[in-house]
């Protein structure tokens, strides 16, 4: 039995789903109550992760099927962050549409607590049991808005697909318990050698339920309808946290027990990678709703985080980590303007509605200019950076051929985040939007724009903690 | 007499795995049966691990099979209730008919 203070986070955290469930049931009219219990519950679980996991190199607990090192402890914290600051700017809009209840904080709560268990999981059993922890929640969180029908089609498709990937990644898991004989990534990683074209099947069928989870083309049929119909809210949780988590699993899987097997995966990574980023830009050109747009845009940047997984080097794994942290905040930014376009309790989220934004929102429309910029990778933002790591990482593996794809996709993307900007500042301005939002949208929007743009000034810092990780 | 070995194991549930995968893509009337191909795949994984268990001589993948289990339970429990909310918004679960999102 080893040191139970590296789960302290783990186990605080269900605790307090279950205290919070009760709560709920029992004290009527308790919404705000357990909302507030919930983000201090966050901010709890935030702080015990970096005191009793941050320094943490590597230990492993419970016959070493949980596994925490720097790479976990930090993706944790991200993952805590992100659904903290979810679920700060959610409740206004909660309340518009009527759907301000106990259950949103918990399902979130939940969610991220399976997510956790999936990131330190160092065993099929428990990297199962974490993923379907958080697919479940999200089946529940993207049907949140019952009452309305696209909502709960949302939630259905967002199952349906899910569920055959979870299928998929089990039968994957099936078949590689049985050519290694063992569950757990450390032994299978000493198990398994190169001719058993059994595990070729194995490994196609994990990262095909992974890809999945992170919807790169070709598994990302589900991302724009379940985006477009899910709560705004919901919509911004599914863009980032469970991204992170199972990128850091993609990246456990791939370095931990099939490192070995590199000459089966890399072409399969290479080839998800160079699809997303291609489908990611072209496809994005012609939508008209801005959470349809954002579903594309999110696949292209998973194109690039994947292309940093190719390189087989510590290098390209922490330029991925730097990627996805990055794009996170650039989500939260980009989320938060979009929570702000708000007329008489009504919220609208098409191209047109941003027509001439900038005649009477002139800060808003500046903060969406430089979200935009940053997310098409113009310097000095921070999404320059971001990509800039990815391509600097791949070159040193000379991938010529990825690079320059990727390099051609952002200039098409760059189109269409360019002609966002360009119907905000020169076409015809609409009726005002409110302006009285809520503090915590207001802070949200401000922090995340601060940090994109003086990024440039202290880069060493992000650098300096990721990299600590060295999977290799 | 035949020996059944592993193959024969292995084999029913690769048969049991395609049924439910093409079963999902195939249907176009109920939403029912893709709830119930679901479960043929998640049956599918169970009897390739407890095969394997059995062969290995190894308990953990009989211990992944109640997981799975329990699992499967929980997510048809959540998948039934979509559906339900979903009839109640659409009036319909004919697969053909869930088009609202597209684009």
């Amino acid at each position: 039995m080893g040191n139970l203070n590296f789960i302290l986070p783990e186990i605080f955290i269900s605790l307090s789903i279950m205290f919070l469930l009760v709560l709920g049931v029992f004290k009527k009219e308790s919404s705000k109550l357990i909302f507030n219990i919930s983000l201090l519950v966050f901010l709890i679980t935030c702080i015990i992760t970096i005191n009793e996991t941050f320094s943490v190199s590597r230990e492993t607990l419970f016959n070493k099927s949980v596994v925490i090192d720097s790479m976990s402890s930090l993706m944790k914290i991200i993952t805590l962050i992100g659904g903290l600051l979810v679920l700060i700017i959610s409740s206004s809009y909660l309340k518009i549409y009527k759907i301000y209840n106990i259950e949103y904080p918990v399902l979130i709560l939940s969610s991220v607590l399976g997510m956790m268990v999936m990131i330190s999981s160092n065993d099929l059993i428990v990297f199962y049991m974490g993923l379907e922890l958080q697919s479940l929640a999200l089946y529940v969180l993207a049907t949140f808005n019952r009452d309305q029908l696209i909502s709960s089609e949302a939630g259905l498709k967002y199952f349906v697909l899910s569920a055959l990937s979870s299928g998929l990644l089990l039968y994957g898991c099936s078949l590689i318990y049985g050519f290694s004989g063992s569950t757990n990534f450390d032994i299978i990683s000493n198990q398994l050698n190169y001719n058993d074209y059994v595990l070729t099947f194995g490994i196609v069928f994990i990262l095909v339920g992974l890809a999945f989870k992170i919807s790169a083309v070709p598994f990302h049929m589900w991302a724009p309808d379940v985006y477009e119909g899910s709560p705004t809210t919901v919509t911004l949780f599914f863009s980032i946290v469970p991204k992170i988590a199972a990128l850091t699993v993609l990246i456990r899987f791939l370095y931990v027990p099939f490192l070995n097997l590199i000459e089966q995966w890399q072409m399969i990574i290479v080839f998800l990678s160079i699809a997303s980023m291609v489908f990611g830009a072209v496809a994005a050109i012609g939508q008209t709703n801005i959470k349809r747009l954002i579903a594309y845009s999110s696949i292209g940047h998973i194109g690039y985080t994947l292309a940093g997984l190719t390189t087989v080097s510590n290098e390209g794994i922490q330029s991925s980590i730097i990627y996805i942290s990055i794009y996170a905040i650039m989500n939260l930014a980009f989320f938060s303007c979009l929570l702000m376009l708000k007329r008489k309790d009504q919220y609208y989220e098409n191209i047109d509605d941003l027509s001439g934004l900038s005649k009477n929102h002139p800060i808003l429309s500046l903060s969406f200019l430089i979200i935009l910029f940053s997310l098409a990778g113009i310097p000095p933002l921070a999404g320059f950076f971001a990509k800039f790591y990815i391509f600097k990482a791949v070159l040193e593996q000379s991938m010529y051929f990825l690079a320059i794809v990727g390099l051609l996709s952002t200039v098409v993307a760059a189109f269409y985040y360019l002609r966002i900007i360009k119907i905000m500042y020169f076409d015809n301005e609409k009726e005002k939007y409110d302006t009285d939002h809520s503090i915590a949208l207001k802070f949200s929007l401000t922090i995340s724009t601060i940090l994109i743009l003086t990024y440039f000034i202290f880069p060493s810092q992000l650098i300096e903690v990721v990299s600590r990780i060295n999977i290799i | 007499m035949i020996e059944i070995a592993l193959g024969h194991y292995l084999t029913l549930g690769a048969i049991i795995f395609s049924i439910g995968v093409i079963g999902i893509f195939l249907n176009r009337k109920n939403i029912i049966v893709i709830l119930m191909s679901i479960e043929l795949i998640l049956l599918a994984v169970n009897i390739n691990l407890v095969s394997f268990s059995i062969f290995l001589g190894d308990l953990a993948g009989q211990v992944f099979t109640l997981f799975i289990l329990t699992v499967a339970a929980a997510e048809a429990a959540i998948g039934l209730a979509i559906i339900v909310v979903y009839f109640r918004n659409s009036g319909t679960i004919r697969v053909e008919e869930i088009d609202k999102l597209k684009g």
